[in-house]
């Protein structure tokens, strides 16, 4: 008993081939918009690769990129069958390639899930590589004269400004760094040398942040130093202060930002899955059974699955039990007829 | 006196009908192109209009979104007369109409022309606006309790963060305003009463900057107080000091970022104007050598086109014409009654 069928009759299957080819050029669009997406976000990475000790991974959107392109070569093929499907004689050169066809579009289908499922579950990888990247960046601030960290200052300045943050958890990571250079700092003042010498690792740490956690929205001029000091500013309380500096901390702002954009692209990723339907599929069985098949206006069966899902399925498992056991035995010409012999009941 | 007159044999209108078809519906996607660009100069206009002081300079973009909606008209009009044009039963119906849509069509292409001539004119209007704008907004910087005024900071501080600049003319500009509000002064201290002593207005002035004229390129933290005091920072010559603060001024900057905006906008809006210009003198010909076709029995004959039938001054005075003499009519009809017999001297 065929799985879901559904009679067609001409004027139906002309439908449903116009149907399925506007459908296959969609999802070539759509192919086009994942390929670029994966793209924008290699760049985004790319750009805030320091923020992430450059040790990010550029798994998912190196694989957006090749299943763009893939999407758009299958679907564009697709299309090109439907265009055929309803000349016969056009129709009959793509009939062996069919079921090789719709293999392989089952297999990109899993690929496609496959890639939904990681721009879900890399943003733990982006959570923690964030984590680290920003506790070395907020180190390295001081070391503008050493090669290979000349712009950690600008970067993380930068960074601090464009997403409205302050330190890696909030403003107070900035208390536990020297974020000023010793090439900066009098070391034959007084309140240096008793700032240095106040802690074991010999660092001159101080309750300040940089500029660049400033507030602009702050009704006063920005209070950057003495922060934690309120008798060092006019009318000020430190507990009560909300607008002075950015209370985020970048960690969650920068997560954030990414974690929404994987998201929307899983999103997308599963739509595409939901419109590659098995439009194709009932075309191709429409045509084949063909009652009178000189007539091309008479009625016919279309369905998803020959037999039902669960009998399908055994004959499946049953096939590769059988051609598992006849490898061991020998190859050749056996293997190949029972291979057809699967295609063929699909 | 005939202006440039060309053989058009039956082949030659016909492809001539065929390009234009395809080069009106170029020039239609054209004319949404300038309306598009039109907003988004506008756009960004607007988005900077807390520090200009008057919209002089949104004549450009207004100019620009109404000649975009024009030529969309016209052209569609274009194509439709040349679909028209080798049916000679469907041709004389556009006799009627062509001549105030040449008239109306002439006109919106010169405004075009005059739309990328004004973007380069209205410079002067634009620096004086800002430079108005801009002494505001750091006059009023420190009135984030007045209504009206609360977000000057927050938009000169987004202002100099954005365009990497300081100040009006330079950062000096902020030496010269109290941009710490009165609320946060401790006016019990020697310090805060002295500096405001020292300057007839009773002024707050010091020689520091806001925090958003940091130069994150610096390899230093940030100096903005005392900034012309060396032995107030550690190795600190602010004669040499070039990436501490941002040097530039941000009417400097603004007027750059404006003006590199509509040269580009001007340059595309300049070969659509071309292209427009194209299209009408194709359909002319178009046109003419259609006119000689009418009512003749072989519809393949050779016919000639022209652009204008009497030389270019004639031709002006005869579109004028009735626009002046409309005019003058109103007028003496005005002054009385006596003197409307004179009127057709006019003519």
């Amino acid at each position: 008993m065929p799985f879901m069928p559904v009679k067609f009759t001409l004027q139906k299957r002309v439908k449903l081939a116009q149907g399925v080819w506007m459908l296959y050029w969609l999802s070539v669009i759509v192919g086009i918009v994942i390929f670029s997406l994966g793209i924008f976000f290699k760049i985004e990475l790319r750009k805030r690769s320091e923020m992430m000790d450059n040790n990010e991974s550029h798994l998912v959107p190196n694989l957006l990129m090749l299943v763009g392109v893939l999407a758009c070569g299958i679907n564009a093929f697709g299309g090109k069958v439907c265009h055929d499907s309803l000349d016969p004689n056009k129709f009959s050169k793509w009939k062996p390639m069919l079921k090789m066809f719709l293999l392989l579009c089952c297999g990109f289908n899993v690929l496609l899930l496959l890639v939904a499922l990681l721009c879900f579950l890399m943003q733990f990888a982006v959570y923690l590589t964030l984590a680290e990247g920003l506790k070395n960046g907020i180190k390295f601030y001081k070391d503008t004269d050493t090669p290979g960290r000349c712009f950690m200052k600008r970067t993380l300045d930068m960074t601090q400004i464009e997403f409205r943050c302050c330190g890696n958890n909030n403003f107070r990571d900035w208390f536990e760094v020297q974020w000023i250079s010793n090439r900066y700092l009098d070391m034959s003042n007084d309140v240096v040398k008793d700032r240095v010498l106040s802690n074991v690792e010999g660092k001159y740490l101080m309750d300040s942040v940089p500029f660049s956690c400033c507030n602009p929205g702050s009704p006063r001029p920005c209070i950057q130093h003495h922060l934690t000091n309120n008798s060092a500013h006019y009318d000020y309380d430190h507990r009560t202060e909300e607008l002075n500096i950015w209370v985020r901390g970048c960690r969650e702002a920068l997560f954030s930002y990414y974690s929404s954009m994987m998201n929307s692209i899983g999103a997308l990723v599963i739509l595409t899955i939901s419109v590659d339907m098995a439009g194709l599929k009932y075309l191709c069985t429409a045509l084949e059974t063909m009652t009178d098949p000189e007539n091309p206006e008479s009625e016919s069966e279309g369905w998803l699955l020959e037999k039902g899902v669960k009998e399908t399925l055994a004959d499946v498992l049953s096939k590769v039990k059988m051609m598992g056991k006849t490898n061991q035995v020998e190859e050749g010409q056996y293997v190949q007829s029972v291979v057809t012999q699967v295609f063929t009941d699909m | 006196m005939v202006v440039m007159k060309m053989k058009f044999p039956f082949q030659k209108r016909v492809k001539l009908a065929q390009g234009l078809w395809l080069l009106s519906w170029c020039a239609t996607v054209a004319g949404a192109t300038t309306f598009t660009l039109g907003c988004v100069l506008k756009t960004e206009l607007r988005r900077r209009a807390e520090v200009m002081d008057n919209a002089d300079v949104h004549i450009v973009p207004n100019t620009l979104m109404i000649v975009g909606l024009a030529s969309l008209g016209i052209n569609y009009f274009a194509s439709k007369i040349c679909q028209d044009a080798l049916d000679a039963g469907r041709f004389p119906r556009w006799k009627n109409f062509l001549k105030p849509y040449f008239a109306a069509s002439c006109f919106f292409t010169v405004l075009m022309l005059l739309a990328v001539i004004m973007s380069y004119a209205m410079k002067g209007s634009l620096e004086s606006s800002l430079k108005i704008g801009l002494r505001n907004g750091i006059r009023f910087y420190k009135d984030t309790d007045t209504p009206g005024r609360c977000f000057q900071k927050q938009n000169i501080d987004r202002l100099q963060m954005e365009f990497q600049c300081c100040g009006n003319n330079d950062f000096r500009d902020w030496f010269e305003v109290q941009w710490i509000s009165n609320r946060y002064l401790d006016f019990s201290s020697k310090e805060v009463k002295d500096r405001i002593k020292s300057n007839v207005d009773g002024r707050y002035l010091l020689d520091g900057v806001p925090f958003s004229c940091c130069n994150p390129s610096s390899p230093r933290p940030c100096i903005q107080y005392q900034l012309t005091n060396n032995s107030a920072h550690y190795n600190y010559d602010y004669q040499t000091e070039e990436l501490n603060i941002y040097l530039r001024g941000c009417r400097e900057a603004l007027v750059n970022y404006y003006m590199g905006l509509m040269n580009t906008i001007g340059a595309g809006v300049l070969s659509i104007f071309i292209l427009q210009g194209s299209v009408l003198v194709s359909l002319r010909f178009l046109q003419t050598a259609m006119e000689a076709v009418a009512g003749k029995e072989n519809t393949e004959i050779e016919t000639e086109g022209y652009l204008l039938e009497k030389s270019v001054k004639d031709t002006v005075m005869e579109y004028l014409n009735p626009v002046l003499k409309f005019l003058l009519l109103t007028n003496q009809v005005e002054e009385g009654a006596t003197t409307s017999g004179a009127t057709p001297a006019a003519t």
